[in-house]
C-alpha cells in the first residue's frame, strides 16, 4: 500500500514539474511584457521589478502610421467572416454527404478525404495567380471565398461524423410531417449540432487567427495587415531597440485566443476528441 | 446486363447540398493543383507569359541547385525529429493522465495551452527572445553553471531550437490520444490483469494496439504539416545562420515570391508533394502490420 502512495506521489511530482516547464514560456511572456527592455534580458526573475505598461502603450502605436487598433480590427474583419462562411458551407455539405445517397457519393467522399492531405504549398502559387486575375490580391477575398465554398475538408469530415451519430428516424418522421429536406436540416438537425458547430468554429477561429503564410502572400498594404503581419513588421522595426514593445504586442495578440480557450475549454477538448485531428 | 440503381428524387437533392463544395473543389483546389503541375514544366511569373521548358526546372533542381539539397535535408531532419518527438510526449503524458488523477482538468489545460498558439507569429517571437544569446534560457543555464549555448547563432543548434518549439506544442495530439485511451474498454485491462500480465505488458499488448488507428492518422497529418513548415523558421531565424534552418517551405517562398521564379518554385512544390505522397503511401502500406482496427474494417 505504501509503495502505491509513493508511486502516485512521484507521478504527481513528475506531472507538476513537467507542467511547469510547459507553461513557463507563456508565463514568462506575460510577465516579461511588463518589464523594461534591460530587464527582459539577463534577469532570472520571473516577476518584473515593477509592473509597467510602457511597452504596451509604445507598442500599440505599431509603425506610427498604422497602429495595433487597426491590425486588430483587420484581424476580426478577416477571421470572423471566414469562420461564419466555413460553418455555413461545411455544415450544408456535410448534411449532403451524410444523409443523401446520390450517385457518386462514395468516390466523392473519398476525394474529400484525399484533399485533407493536399498540401497548401502545392496550390499556393496557382491560387496566387488566379486571385491576381480575379483582382482579389490585397483584399480578404482569398480568405472568404474558399471558406464560402467549403474548401475545408477537415470540418466537413468532422460534421459528417456528427450527422452519423444522429438517428435517421428523426429525419424520416419530419418527412412524414411534410418537411422538406432543407427544413429538416435547418429546424431539426442544426439545433442538435450546436456543440459541434461551436467546436468547429473555435478551431477555424484559432487557425485563421494564427495563420501567417497566407496573409503574407495575399495581403501587401500595411492598412490591411492582420495582426500576424503587424507583429512581423514590429519585429523588423523594433528588434534590438525595443524588444519590450514587440513582446507586449505578441502578448496582446494571443490574449483573445487564451481568453476564448478558458471560456470554451470544453468545446476545444470535445472538438479534438470527436474528430481526431491536428490542432 | 448492367444493374441500374434507382436514385430517389430526394437522394438526388444531396447533389445540391454538396454543390458549394464541388465548385470550391474545382476552382480552389483541383485547378490550382493541376496548374501547379503544368507550371513546374515552364518558365513563368506574373509579368511573363508561360513558356514551356520541359524538364529543365527539375533537372536544375536536382543537378545544379545545392541549396535545394540542403533545404531538402534540413526539412527531413526537422520532420524526423519533430513528428516522433511530438507523438512520444503526447502519448506518454496521455497514458499517465489516463489513470485516476485528481485535478486532471488543470493539468490537461497546462499541457494543451502551448498548442493553442501553434503556427502564430507571437509564439515564434517568444521563442526568439527566450533563446537569444543573452536571453532567459542562457541565463538559467548560467545559474546552473552551464556555459551559454548559441541557440540561434550556431548552424549546428538552430534547427534543434526551432524543432523544440514544435515539440513543445504536443498538447492537441495529447488530448486526442487521451480521448482514444478513454474508449479502450476497461474489461480488456481487467481481463489481462487477471491473467497475470504486468502493467507494462498490458500497455504494449492491449492498450497501445487499440489506439494505433489514432496514432496512425496523427502521424500522417503531423508529417504533412512538418514537411511544409515555414513560419517558425522564417520569423525566428530567417533561414539562418548560414542557411541551417532554410527549410523547403522557405526555399519555395523565396523562389516564388521574392525571385518570381514561379515555374521553378512549382517544381519544388511538386517534389514536396511527391515526398508527402511517398510518406503517406509508406505509412499506409506499413499500417497493416501495426495498425489495429477493432471492428475488423479498414479505414
Amino acid at each position: 500500500m505504501k509503495a502505491r502512495t509513493l508511486k502516485k506521489s512521484l507521478t504527481y511530482l513528475f506531472l507538476i514539474l513537467f507542467g511547469i516547464v510547459m507553461i513557463y514560456p507563456i508565463l514568462w511572456m506575460f510577465f516579461a511584457s511588463f518589464k523594461t527592455n534591460n530587464e527582459i534580458f539577463g534577469s532570472l526573475r520571473l516577476l518584473p521589478e515593477r509592473f509597467s505598461l510602457d511597452s504596451y502603450i509604445a507598442g500599440w502605436k505599431g509603425s506610427g502610421r498604422v497602429g495595433y487598433d487597426k491590425f486588430f480590427a483587420n484581424t476580426f474583419k478577416l477571421v470572423l467572416p471566414v469562420v461564419a462562411f466555413t460553418l455555413v458551407s461545411c455544415s450544408i455539405v456535410a448534411y449532403g454527404f451524410a444523409r443523401f445517397r446520390f450517385p457518386g457519393r462514395r468516390p466523392l467522399f473519398m476525394l474529400l478525404i484525399a484533399t485533407l492531405m493536399l498540401p497548401n504549398a502545392v496550390i499556393i502559387i496557382p491560387r496566387y495567380t488566379l486571385f491576381n486575375t480575379f483582382g482579389w490580391l490585397n483584399t480578404y477575398l482569398p480568405f472568404y471565398m474558399p471558406a464560402l465554398f467549403a474548401c475545408y475538408p477537415f470540418f466537413i469530415f468532422m460534421l459528417v461524423q456528427f450527422f452519423r451519430g444522429v438517428p435517421r428516424e428523426l429525419d424520416e418522421s419530419a418527412y412524414i410531417d411534410g418537411c422538406g429536406t432543407f427544413r429538416v436540416f435547418y429546424s431539426i438537425l442544426l439545433p442538435l449540432m450546436k456543440p459541434s458547430l461551436f467546436s468547429a468554429g473555435l478551431f477555424q477561429f484559432m487557425w485563421t487567427w494564427n495563420d501567417y503564410f497566407n496573409s503574407l502572400i495575399f495581403i501587401n498594404s500595411v492598412e490591411k495587415y492582420p495582426i500576424s503581419l503587424g507583429l512581423r513588421m514590429s519585429l523588423d522595426l523594433e528588434a534590438s531597440v525595443a524588444w519590450g514593445n514587440v513582446l507586449a504586442m505578441a502578448m496582446v495578440s494571443v490574449l483573445p485566443l487564451i481568453l476564448l480557450f478558458f471560456v470554451a475549454q470544453k468545446y476545444f477538448v470535445e472538438g479534438i476528441a470527436t474528430t481526431g485531428l491536428k490542432g | 446486363m448492367r444493374k441500374v440503381r434507382k436514385y430517389s428524387p430526394r437522394d438526388m437533392k444531396g447533389l445540391i447540398y454538396i454543390a458549394p463544395w464541388l465548385i470550391g473543389l474545382l476552382v480552389f483546389q483541383m485547378y490550382p493543383f493541376i496548374e501547379s503541375f503544368i507550371y513546374s514544366f515552364a518558365d513563368f511569373n506574373m509579368h511573363k507569359s508561360l513558356q514551356f521548358v520541359g524538364l529543365k526546372n527539375y533537372i536544375r533542381l536536382f543537378t545544379r541547385d545545392r541549396e535545394f539539397y540542403s533545404s531538402l535535408f534540413i526539412t527531413l531532419r526537422y520532420t524526423v525529429f519533430t513528428v516522433p518527438g511530438k507523438i512520444v510526449f503526447a502519448l506518454l503524458i496521455a497514458v499517465i493522465l489516463n489513470r485516476d488523477i485528481k485535478g486532471i482538468n488543470v493539468i490537461r489545460t497546462v499541457y494543451y495551452l502551448p498548442s493553442l498558439l501553434s503556427g502564430s507569429v507571437a509564439v515564434s517571437i517568444l521563442w526568439k527572445l527566450m533563446f537569444m544569446g543573452d536571453g532567459v534560457i542562457n541565463a538559467m543555464l548560467g545559474w546552473l553553471g552551464v556555459p551559454p549555448v548559441a541557440w540561434l547563432g550556431s548552424p549546428k543548434v538552430a534547427l534543434t531550437t526551432i524543432s523544440m518549439l514544435e515539440i513543445w506544442q504536443f498538447g492537441s495530439s495529447m488530448v486526442l490520444f487521451l480521448a482514444a485511451l478513454k474508449q479502450v474498454p476497461h474489461e480488456l485491462h481487467e481481463a489481462a490483469e487477471i491473467d497475470g500480465a504486468r502493467k507494462a505488458r498490458v500497455f504494449f499488448s492491449v492498450t497501445l494496439p487499440m489506439i494505433t488507428p489514432i496514432i496512425f492518422f496523427n502521424l500522417i497529418m503531423q508529417t504533412i504539416t512538418a514537411l511544409q513548415n515555414f513560419t517558425s523558421a522564417f520569423v525566428i531565424t530567417g533561414g539562418g545562420p548560414m542557411k541551417s534552418t532554410y527549410v523547403l517551405g522557405m526555399k519555395l517562398y523565396t523562389e516564388a515570391f521574392k525571385n518570381y521564379k514561379m515555374g521553378y518554385a512549382s517544381a519544388i512544390s511538386w517534389v514536396l508533394f511527391a515526398m508527402i505522397l511517398a510518406v503517406t503511401l509508406l505509412l499506409f502500406h506499413s499500417s497493416s502490420m501495426w495498425v489495429h482496427y477493432s471492428d475488423g474494417e479498414e479505414m
